[in-house]
């Protein structure tokens, strides 16, 4: 009897080691070429409590740089950032965030508001997946599902990555279990130049309202934030594409009237931030470089010192410590790259995927 | 709800609990509930077409049953009393009376079937003949519903109502078991035809959990969902492409379309009825087997008693023995015997009955010529492989190869070459598009077609190709060992660690090189458009 309930036990216990073995090498990584998908997970990493949490889309993580925050501002803030990510994801992020930590703000970016249905399930994947298990998990699968997607395959992702076999690479077996990190606090570098030149003017839409339920989330996460004491700010980045639209910019305006929060449109400053569009983007206008990122921080660190009263905690030895660390990575990363620009014409490793 | 859906697999998982979970007597009236339940998912309007089907055989059988007995029952108390050719009127008399039920049951479910599956089929046709003859009005077609799996419940109620009819078994007395045997969900959609002597010995027998009969079941199930997802799923998109792009992919390739879809089929259909068989194994309950190994057959008669044999045999039942055997034929058999000779006169009734039977093989498989003319090719097929028996014999008798494994070989190889060249009916547009693209295998037949890179253009990559080459050789492998009895005894008769390697790897293998979920799309089974 013993044997045999020793059998049974040694046979589930090989099947589940060899299920978990083969949902951590089919998983993708992101360690190469698209690196946003590894982003969200890197949170958990930071032992830290913030100040400041960002919250949105490539608007923010590759536009804010949380080192020159700390470096210049003494803010200790992050970035849960991922590529399209949209309102609802942003929200279920901030519930979560709320309840690890007790920022002071959250630094939301409205370009999300545009999105009222699901959009893509590669980018739900590259939001969620990062996430770890818990109710804010599950109301953000709920919420992103596209027709396509099952909840049983974010359960069980060797369902929806099996056909990756034929795929895998040696990141996959290098990073099996432990990854490298891609971001600092967040922040996505690049630190290439590309001129904004001949950016799109928006084409007129049929319909300039937000949708409901765009509204819906932007109602939930403004409520979270009141009944957590914590400040939401409204954003919209400086980035020249996607097109921000008058209709929509005066939507964020009423609204953030109307709810008695901060909304700030940096395209409207980006005179005051300095920003050249010759050499501050590395893809013709759609994101920050850089040295763009390092002034947009430069000016929103000053405001969110002077008039939100973010505390400049340089000095906790704790904190200088995971900065100095940080800092080191940033340092190293912002050589390479520039190092590849003058080697190979792109920040990019010859042998990378990308 | 597809099989192969996570739906399925969750509403399987709870029906089972339930099942196991409930009285013993409850188990029967809860599978009729989860059936009926299965159904409404997919369409709750299918309800209707079933609940008529089953309500009016039921009360047709029951009549045609309570009579014939009640009259059995008067007749040995009373026969005595009359001469026998009173008798034989008596019996004449009721027996009229009983086919007059009969066939108003017959001709109402046939007619269900016929509207709702050959209406639109039958309009394209009368346009056409109008067409032809100048007229340019043409009848506008009919959105009707055509109820999932119709033609397998339909056929099995009116193999219950023939065999009641014919005195073979007595009626069931209550409506809802006869409701299950008409509806039992994991062999609706695609079968097989199940005979009601079959499958009621263990569809309202109690049943207690069984870890053997269970495991047993799930290993069917699992060996269902490696055919269709790894292999009848990935080679699809090549057959896809051959068959969408014929300018293209003629000559070698519309052979290889052939040879693929051949092995689609048989896995599709297969792994269909191995989930189905299996899942009512997991309930104890039996379900008939479908095939016996029909790649192995040795000429096109014995593939078609390896191959659907279910339906084979209704066909054979209901349809060739009693037009074979009807009033009519034997005159005709006198006719042509009388005007043709014994030898000759006597196979134009066989012949006759053979032709009906395979034109409604072919329009039972779907409304259109292309199936027609696959079942009539079949019809030509068997004729001449009869005609040339004599031959046959000659050869043999010059030439000393029959038994030998070459030989044997060559007869397998050859009926499944010419069961894949007649199922390209099932792939092209048309009936003459598939006559087309038959023909250029033997005249546009390039040797650049056999490069590497033109497979790989179909959408599957050479990793795909040998996944489906290596399932492949699992199936045949597995096909192999069959001959000898039941893969899974064997497998039980071998040690733990073995069991749980052969079986975890087969789980693995399904997840992993299985085509299923996001970037593949979610392919119905072949057969459950029947």
């Amino acid at each position: 009897m013993l044997k045999k309930s020793l059998a049974v036990i040694l046979s589930i216990a090989v099947a589940v080691s060899g299920l978990w073995f083969a949902t951590k090498l089919l998983e993708p990584k992101y360690m190469s070429g698209i690196l946003e998908g590894a982003m969200i997970s890197e949170y958990y990493d930071d032992p830290t409590d913030h100040n400041v949490v960002f919250i949105g889309d490539c608007e923010l993580y590759e536009n804010i740089s949380p080192v020159y925050l700390w470096n210049n501002y003494g803010i200790n803030s992050y970035i849960r950032g991922s590529a399209q990510q949209l309102i609802w994801q942003s929200y279920y992020l901030a519930e979560e965030t709320i309840r690890l930590e007790h920022p002071d703000a959250i630094v939301f970016n409205v370009l999300s508001m545009k999105y009222n249905e699901p959009q893509n399930e590669a980018y739900n994947r590259m939001t969620i997946d990062g996430m770890r298990w818990s109710s804010s998990k599950v109301g953000s699968i709920n919420a992103s599902m596209t027709d396509e997607e099952n909840f049983i395959e974010y359960v069980f992702p060797i369902l929806r990555y099996h056909s990756r076999w034929s795929d895998l690479n040696a990141d996959d077996w290098d990073y099996l279990v432990n990854r490298d990190k891609v971001s600092f606090n967040g922040y996505y570098m690049r630190v290439d130049e590309k001129p904004a030149e001949d950016v799109p003017e928006g084409r007129p839409l049929t319909d300039y309202q937000f949708g409901d339920n765009a509204y819906y989330y932007l109602d939930k996460l403004t409520k979270l934030c009141k009944d957590n004491d914590v400040e939401l700010i409204l954003v919209k980045a400086p980035t020249l594409y996607p097109y921000w639209y008058d209709e929509w910019d005066q939507q964020m305006i009423d609204y953030a009237k109307s709810n008695d929060l901060t909304y700030i449109n940096f395209l409207n400053l980006q005179d005051e931030m300095g920003l050249d569009w010759n050499k501050d983007t590395y893809d013709g206008g759609l994101h920050l470089n850089l040295s763009g990122a390092e002034k947009m921080s430069d000016y929103f660190g000053k405001v969110l010192v002077e008039e939100f009263n973010i505390p400049d905690r340089r000095g906790e030895a704790e904190l200088d410590s995971y900065w100095n660390t940080v800092n080191d990575r940033y340092e190293l990363e912002k050589e390479r790259q520039t190092n590849n620009l003058e080697l190979y014409g792109t920040v990019h490793d010859p042998d990378e995927n990308k | 709800m597809l099989f192969t859906s996570y739906e399925f697999i969750g509403f399987l998982l709870a029906v089972f609990v339930i099942y196991y979970l409930l009285p013993g007597k409850m188990q029967w009236p809860f599978l009729l509930l989860a059936s009926y339940a299965f159904y409404f998912i997919a369409d709750p309007r299918y309800l209707i077409f079933i609940a008529v089907t089953s309500v009016t055989t039921f009360f047709a059988a029951k009549a045609i049953s309570d009579k014939k007995i009640a009259f059995d029952t008067w007749f040995k108390g009373h026969k005595k009393e009359y001469e026998k050719e009173e008798r034989k009127a008596l019996k004449a008399a009721e027996k009229s009376k009983e086919k007059k039920i009969f066939l108003a049951c017959l001709l109402l479910n046939l007619g269900i079937l016929a509207v709702t599956k050959y209406t639109n089929f039958t309009i394209a046709n009368i346009n056409s003949i109008m067409s032809t003859f100048g007229s340019e009005n043409g009848i506008s077609f009919v959105d009707l519903i055509i109820p999932m799996g119709i033609s397998f419940y339909t056929f099995q109620s009116m193999g219950y109502l023939i065999d009641v009819y014919n005195g073979k078994h007595e009626a069931q007395d209550n409506l809802f078991k006869y409701g299950l045997f008409v509806s039992f969900f994991p062999q609706l959609v695609q079968g097989p035809i199940s005979r009601y002597s079959d499958l009621s010995k263990t569809l309202y027998e109690e049943h207690r959990f069984n870890w053997r009969t269970v495991s047993f079941g799930l290993e069917r199930i699992l060996w269902g969902f490696f055919k269709k997802l790894v292999i009848a799923d990935r080679i699809l998109v090549a057959v896809q492409a051959i068959i969408a792009d014929t300018d293209t992919y003629n000559g070698f390739y519309a052979f290889a379309g052939a040879m693929f879809y051949a092995l689609e089929l048989y896995a599709d259909f297969t792994g269909g009825i191995d989930i189905t068989i299996g899942v009512a194994e997991t309930m104890g309950i039996k379900v008939t087997e479908n095939f016996i190994r029909p790649y192995f057959s040795k000429n096109i008669k014995e593939y078609w008693n390896r191959w659907h044999i279910t339906m084979g045999t209704w066909f054979t039942d209901y349809i060739f023995y009693p037009i074979s055997a009807s009033q009519f034929m034997m005159k005709l058999s006198k006719k042509s015997r009388a005007k043709l000779g014994n030898n000759l006169g006597k196979r134009v009734p066989v012949y006759l009955s053979s032709f009906i039977v395979w034109f409604t093989t072919g329009i039972w498989h779907g409304a259109s010529w292309n199936f027609i003319v696959w079942g009539l090719g079949n019809f030509v097929v068997i004729m001449i492989s009869q005609e040339l028996d004599p031959f046959y014999r000659w050869f043999h008798s010059k030439v000393k190869v029959a038994g030998t494994f070459g030989w044997k070989l060559f007869q397998v190889v050859r009926t499944v070459l010419i069961m894949s060249s007649l199922r390209m009916f099932d792939c092209y547009r048309d009936v003459p598009l598939t006559f087309k693209m038959f023909g250029s295998i033997f005249t546009d037949f390039s040797p650049s077609q056999l490069k590497v890179e033109a497979f790989t253009g179909m959408g599957l990559t050479v990793y795909d190709y040998a996944v489906v080459f290596v399932g492949m050789l699992i199936l045949v492998g597995v096909s192999l060992v069959q001959r000898s009895g039941s893969v899974r005894e064997k497998i039980a008769t071998l040690s733990a660690p073995i069991r749980f390697v052969i079986w975890y790897g087969l789980f693995m293998a399904t997840l992993i090189f299985g085509a299923y979920g996001i970037g593949y799309s979610a392919s119905q089974f072949i057969y459950n458009q029947f």
